[in-house]
């Protein structure tokens, strides 16, 4: 994979729902290669974005290409891009075997070893139902049948909210494993700074469904007076009016 | 913990045409056996429990219809016998809710479970894309549940043969149109037809209200109003209703009305209970007062033909017996194309469905 594609290219991008704009006038280019974490309060659009990137959405305005061009949702879109969404979704009443099965079925490549042999690493056994599992165990076996995929792009959203410590940290562990060793640009999404502070290496800062901050870290610190990741950003976001009045 | 995943080409994407639909055989399956094997096994229940009943049923037929001297006491208790056979299942409402009950519990849920626990988002963002997900779905399970219908309704073609039989009225033998209302729709095409259609409703209605039990709602709602619109008023009209004066009409017939005429005009109700009540009691030999119910078809028979010797002309109006199989075509045909329709709508809303 070439380092100079763009994962993601938002172009004037925009959502509204019935009369309110979740998400406007979006505009990024995301370098591959990189952790990009997606941060912004609660309601920023955060989530329409990720939506809009994974072709689960369409946009109300603007466009939005993904992997060096390919339309959002797209076949090849959504061959390159494993997306793993808010609280993991997963059928419950479907076995985890049966999970790899059909995860397996659905998408063109599958690393089934992989897959296998992540899971027995976590302890997570393959005839329990996957709406058995703990919180932390299902956000892993998702995460287990994205990586498992062989994605060029992983998107994630809030994958760790919902996740005890140690469970978040593990769960981190394994999505920077995935970028350090295999080169998988990964794209998530948090309120919570602390965790991404580690992995990240690029930033995207969203309030109020506009882009306020983009860039790599190591540049925007630098270029900023600010001695940390959160505080550029809580700067950024004290800067904003509307946020305020939140 | 290594992640051992590569990466692949972007040239690879590009020359690869779309994954196979037999990929959904499998994963159809390990979703959905619950309700496949819960529809087998309902539907293999009831199937065996008319195939006994079904037994007796058609040995107390032959019995009837072979007993000599017809209207002897034996006979007579025969005829009772299977008369009284079965009365729960001879209407065939009881059945009726078959269909309706597997279209609407495979149906509704099908996107509406995707969409309440928000696992569309797991499954619409796999490499197999939401549009050629939902068609494979959509349609091997309305073919599934279509399939064991009309298999079904084989088993119920046979139960209800003894009730069909056109001679039975002579023997005094119950004789049923199959026409009536409760069982035209367990024939062999509309049963099934019947079935699909719920699936296609309960699948459109999942999508659009998202929620599985408000779905199944909507899907009975909507279900009972339409098989109660189309036997009501819609099945009366496939084919124009022949009119007629004779009076030897099958009883395969369907009789949507009747009505007497004199002179060329059309008697009203209260005039013509006026008019027979008289006749009618004259008809009525001199027999104990128990036995008289047993003179009263006979009785009104001479009477209206009676009446028919004296001006009076008696009309009806109906669909002939051999318009069963071309008004199954047309039932089934519609329903098919409803169904079509509905499911086609439904793949449509998924497509632009934005989450």
């Amino acid at each position: 994979m070439s380092m100079s594609m763009n994962v993601l290219e938002a172009n004037a991008l925009g959502k509204r729902y019935g009369g309110t704009w979740a998400l406007r006038e979006c505009s990024l280019q995301l370098p591959a290669g990189h952790v990009v974490a997606l941060i912004g309060p609660n309601g920023a659009g955060k989530t329409t974005l990720l939506n809009l990137a994974v072709g689960l959405a369409a946009p109300s305005a603007g466009g939005v290409t993904v992997l060096g061009g390919a339309p959002a949702g797209s076949p090849a879109a959504l061959d390159g891009i494993a997306f793993v969404a808010q609280d993991t979704p997963l059928y419950k009443n479907v076995t985890v075997a049966d999970m790899i099965y059909i995860t397996r079925s659905l998408n063109r490549r599958f690393d089934q070893a992989y897959a296998q042999a992540r899971l027995e690493d976590l302890g997570i056994p393959p005839r329990r139902k996957a709406g058995k599992l703990s919180g932390g165990q299902q956000a892993q076996l998702a995460l287990t049948l994205a990586l498992a995929r062989r994605p060029r792009l992983l998107v994630l959203d809030e994958p760790v909210a919902m996740l005890d410590p140690i469970a978040r940290h593990d769960f981190m562990a394994t999505v920077q494993a995935a970028a350090a060793a295999d080169g998988v640009s990964v794209l998530l999404s948090s309120h919570v700074l602390t965790e991404l502070q580690r992995v990240a290496s690029y930033l995207v800062l969203l309030a109020c469904g506009q882009v306020r901050l983009a860039g790599r870290i190591d540049d925007l610190l630098a270029a900023s007076s600010q001695p940390s990741l959160e505080e550029l950003a809580l700067s950024y976001l004290r800067e904003t009016p509307a946020e305020v009045a939140r | 913990m290594t992640a051992q995943t590569r990466p692949a080409e972007p040239a690879e994407d590009m020359t690869l045409g779309p994954l196979p639909w037999r990929r959904m055989g499998g994963v159809i399956w390990r979703q959905h056996r619950f309700a496949l094997v819960g529809v087998a096994a309902l539907l293999g229940a009831a199937a065996v429990y008319l195939w006994i009943v079904g037994s007796s049923l058609h040995h107390a037929y032959a019995a009837a219809v072979a007993c000599r001297p017809v209207g002897s006491p034996a006979c007579q208790d025969a005829v009772n016998t299977f008369n009284g056979l079965d009365n729960f299942l001879s209407n065939g409402l009881i059945v009726q809710v078959l269909p309706v009950l597997i279209g609407t519990f495979v149906g509704a849920p099908l996107l509406a479970r995707e969409m309440e626990t928000g696992t569309f988002r797991y499954t619409w963002t796999q490499g197999f894309g939401r549009r050629r997900w939902t068609l494979a779905k959509l349609v091997a399970l309305g073919l599934a549940v279509t399939v064991a219908a009309g298999l079904f309704s084989l088993v119920l073609g046979w139960y209800y043969q003894p009730y069909f039989s056109t001679g039975n009225y002579a023997l005094a033998v119950v004789e049923l149109s199959p026409f009536n209302s409760g069982l035209f729709d367990l024939g062999r095409v509309t049963f099934a037809g019947w079935t699909l259609a719920a699936f296609a409703i309960g699948a459109l209605a999942g999508m659009l209200i998202r929620r599985v039990v408000p779905a199944i709602a909507a899907t009975l709602a909507v279900y009972a109003g339409l098989a109660f619109a189309v036997g009501g008023f819609l099945r009366e009209q496939y084919l124009t209703p022949l009119v007629t004066t004779g009076l030897n009409l099958t009883g395969s017939a369907w009789v949507l009305g009747q009505w007497w005429t004199k002179s060329g005009v059309t008697l009203s109700q209260a005039t013509m209970v006026q008019v027979m009540d008289p006749i009618f009691a004259r008809q009525i030999p001199a027999v104990p007062s128990n036995d008289v119910h047993l003179f009263k078809q006979q009785a009104l028979a001479s009477t209206v033909q009676y009446l028919t010797r004296h001006g009076y002309t008696y009309w009806t109006r109906y669909q002939p017996g051999s318009r069963f199989w071309p008004f199954q075509w047309i039932e089934g045909g519609w329903l098919l194309a409803l169904s079509v329709l509905l499911i086609g709508g439904t793949a449509w809303l998924v497509r632009r469905r934005a989450a």
